[in-house]
């Protein structure tokens, strides 16, 4: 009964696949969209190796939040680190305030343009969703769980590695997925601080008035956002089935 | 968010020690102290607005009976920080520390600044906003643990941007590089303001209308929640610049096939389909946010109501939205900040707003006009989430708190 949904994805990403190896065979959707005889297709770079740019940036900065976000997520669960967890929360809350272009620009004049600062308003706006998530997966942790796991000799450590963090995975997970997904488009708009990316195609489609480019940018970006988005969904919810929950 | 049981155990675990350990959280706090003070430069001077600056220390940024007074009140802070726990002093000390440093770097261009010099520029540097940092975060601390009211809090709101009103408007800041920058643009200043406030309010209002009746349908008919839901999710999911471009196509069009539309102002670029994009993302915390309202009501209560003779509709105003109220605040919460913020990249497809000084200032690689755009937009973002919050504690009533 889940074959409907399934198909549709796998045609969606066949669909962004070939779209970005051979573009140029819809360059007749395209076409329409051009002035002046402008190419219908962005000519300035394979689409291909912008979306591998793209998902690097994306997914290397995703990891070093994560790592981050969930070691402090775990040091203010424990009982040396509870004076910070009132304040954390204040701090992530305060910290959602600021946009991810702020963060970008910020970062521009004090590491020069190119992939650096995209990278550091990535990893530092992706903290967020992956710390508030940690925060509130290890906290809804039911203490007479924990009890038990006492109750059973299980030292701290084993309790966090083997009752703590299983039952927490799916909100992190969810929290990862989060900040995944702001990333794809704050890269996006690294392409104004010359960072490689999707972005680059939209820009250029800014710049040249050229409605083609802006269109095919989106599309791609839109896709293959959505796509992600999906799969680290279903992630989610194979970790959560394997816990013997239902998914929330 | 305020309710949450971790507030209670922290100090109780604190105690345990406290006779011999000092506060963890002020002892970090002493140390950005330390550092801002004694390790990064105050100020940054430079020559021209665009050229490399060369870092001041505090010592040589101010006059020296002045700098000598900030470094004591900054040590006096980190002292209190480090030793003191009750959070009414250190709200105190944290406040005077902001007050000291705020009002200090307003002479530091005239200090650093050789006179008649009107292009060099002199900007906060890298330990003054450590110190505000330092100090915020005391800030923090203290009022979260004096778990203040929703009015505190909103009067708290109140006298830190009447401060920050007077110290701009009696011109104490107007050497400071920000300020000739918003000097030079002061007209456009308020107007990208205006254009902020409509694109992030109207859009936000715009998708109230819509989507509370939407939201109220789709508690009634299942099989159209999880359409429009799942639609809403993935909407939500496209990258804001991506979808801005999406939506240029159909509004291009439109406007030049309809010349209704373009007399209305609607073109492919510019800020309709930014307003647009900012309508469709708010749409989803609205309607999310009234189904699990109105689903959260408990049957019991309907059914009180029932029994008491009202009416479908009359069981809908009367017991069912009042009730669902706090958590349709709390979507409108989510997408008031969210648009605030968003709106800032509506400046790239000509949308104005704030945005439009952060690309310049990235074109130009003048930080101080990138904050120009950034600290207003993060000011209205932060004002508008203690708002909302103080209205969600409100609107929950007593009782629930």
């Amino acid at each position: 009964m889940r074959a409907g949904p399934v198909l549709w994805r796998l045609a969606a990403l066949v669909l962004l696949l070939v779209f970005i190896t051979k573009p140029q065979l819809f360059a007749f959707v395209f076409e329409p969209l051009t002035i002046n005889n402008a190419p219908a297709i962005y000519n300035q770079g394979s689409l291909f190796s912008l979306t591998l740019a793209h998902l690097g940036t994306v997914f290397s900065a995703a990891l070093a939040s994560t790592i981050i976000a969930v070691t402090l997520g775990i040091f203010v669960t424990r009982p040396s680190g509870l004076e910070f967890l009132a304040l954390s929360r204040s701090l992530v809350n305060i910290g959602q305030t600021f946009p991810p272009i702020a963060v970008l620009a910020i970062a521009v004049p004090l590491v020069g343009f190119g992939e650096k600062p995209t990278l550091i308003a990535l990893f530092l706006y992706g903290l967020l969703p992956i710390f508030e998530n940690t925060l509130s997966g290890l906290t809804q942790v039911s203490p007479l769980t924990l009890e038990a796991a006492k109750g059973m000799g299980m030292s701290p450590r084993r309790r966090l590695i083997e009752v703590e963090l299983p039952l927490a995975l799916p909100v992190i997970l969810a929290g990862i997925r989060l900040s995944v997904v702001i990333n794809l488009g704050t890269a996006t708009i690294g392409s104004t601080v010359a960072a490689k990316g999707l972005g680059e195609v939209i820009i250029a489609g800014l710049q040249s008035n050229n409605m083609a480019f802006i269109l095919q940018g989106g599309l791609v970006v839109a896709l293959l956002a959505v796509l992600i988005s999906d799969a680290l969904m279903s992630v989610e919810r194979f970790a959560a089935r394997k816990l013997g929950q239902a998914p929330s | 968010m305020n309710a949450i049981s971790p507030h209670t155990s922290a100090p109780r675990v604190a105690s345990a020690g406290a006779a011999v350990s000092l506060d963890r959280l002020g002892g970090v706090v002493a140390v950005l102290i330390g550092v801002a003070l004694f390790v990064a430069p105050f100020v940054t001077y430079r020559a021209n607005r665009i050229v490399a600056g060369e870092a001041r220390m505090l010592l040589d940024a101010l006059p020296m009976a002045m700098a000598v007074g900030v470094m004591s009140v900054a040590l006096g802070v980190a002292l209190v920080a480090a030793t003191i726990r009750q959070p009414i002093l250190r709200l105190s000390a944290a406040a005077l520390g902001l007050a000291v440093i705020f009002l200090a770097v307003g002479r530091a261009p005239g200090f650093v600044t050789p006179p008649g010099n009107t292009f060099a520029r002199v900007s906060p540097a890298f330990g003054f906003w450590l110190l505000t940092l330092a100090f915020a975060l005391l800030v923090a601390d203290s009022i979260t643990r004096l778990r203040l009211g929703p009015f505190a809090r909103l009067a708290a709101l109140a006298v830190a941007a009447a401060a920050m009103a007077m110290l701009l408007l009696s011109g104490a800041w107007d050497g400071l590089s920000l300020l000739k920058e918003y000097a030079t643009r002061a007209d456009s200043f308020w107007r990208e303001a205006r254009q902020h406030l409509f694109l992030a309010l109207g859009s936000l209002a715009a998708a109230t209308l819509v989507g509370l009746p939407l939201g109220m349908v789709c508690y009634r008919v299942p099989r159209i929640k999880t359409a429009i839901l799942q639609v809403l999710n993935i909407i939500q999911t496209i990258p804001s610049i991506a979808l801005f471009g999406i939506l240029m196509v159909p509004l291009s069009i439109l406007s030049a096939k309809v010349p209704l539309a373009a007399a209305l102002g609607i073109h492919g670029i510019g800020a309709a389909p930014a307003f647009v994009a900012l309508f469709l993302y708010s749409l989803l915390p609205v309607v999310a946010n009234t189904v699990v309202g109105l689903e959260q009501v408990p049957a019991s209560v309907v059914d009180a109501a029932r029994g008491m003779g009202l009416s479908k509709r009359q069981r809908l105003f009367q017991v069912e939205l009042p009730l669902a109220f706090p958590i349709i605040l709390t979507g409108i919460r989510i997408v008031l900040v969210q648009n605030l913020g968003l709106a800032t990249v509506a400046a790239l497809i000509g949308g104005g707003g704030f945005g439009t000084f952060v690309f310049q200032g990235i074109g130009q690689t003048a930080i101080d006009l990138v904050l120009l755009g950034a600290i207003p937009t993060v000011a209205l973002s932060f004002m508008a989430a203690v708002i909302l919050d103080a209205a969600i504690d409100l609107a929950r009533g007593p009782s629930r708190d």
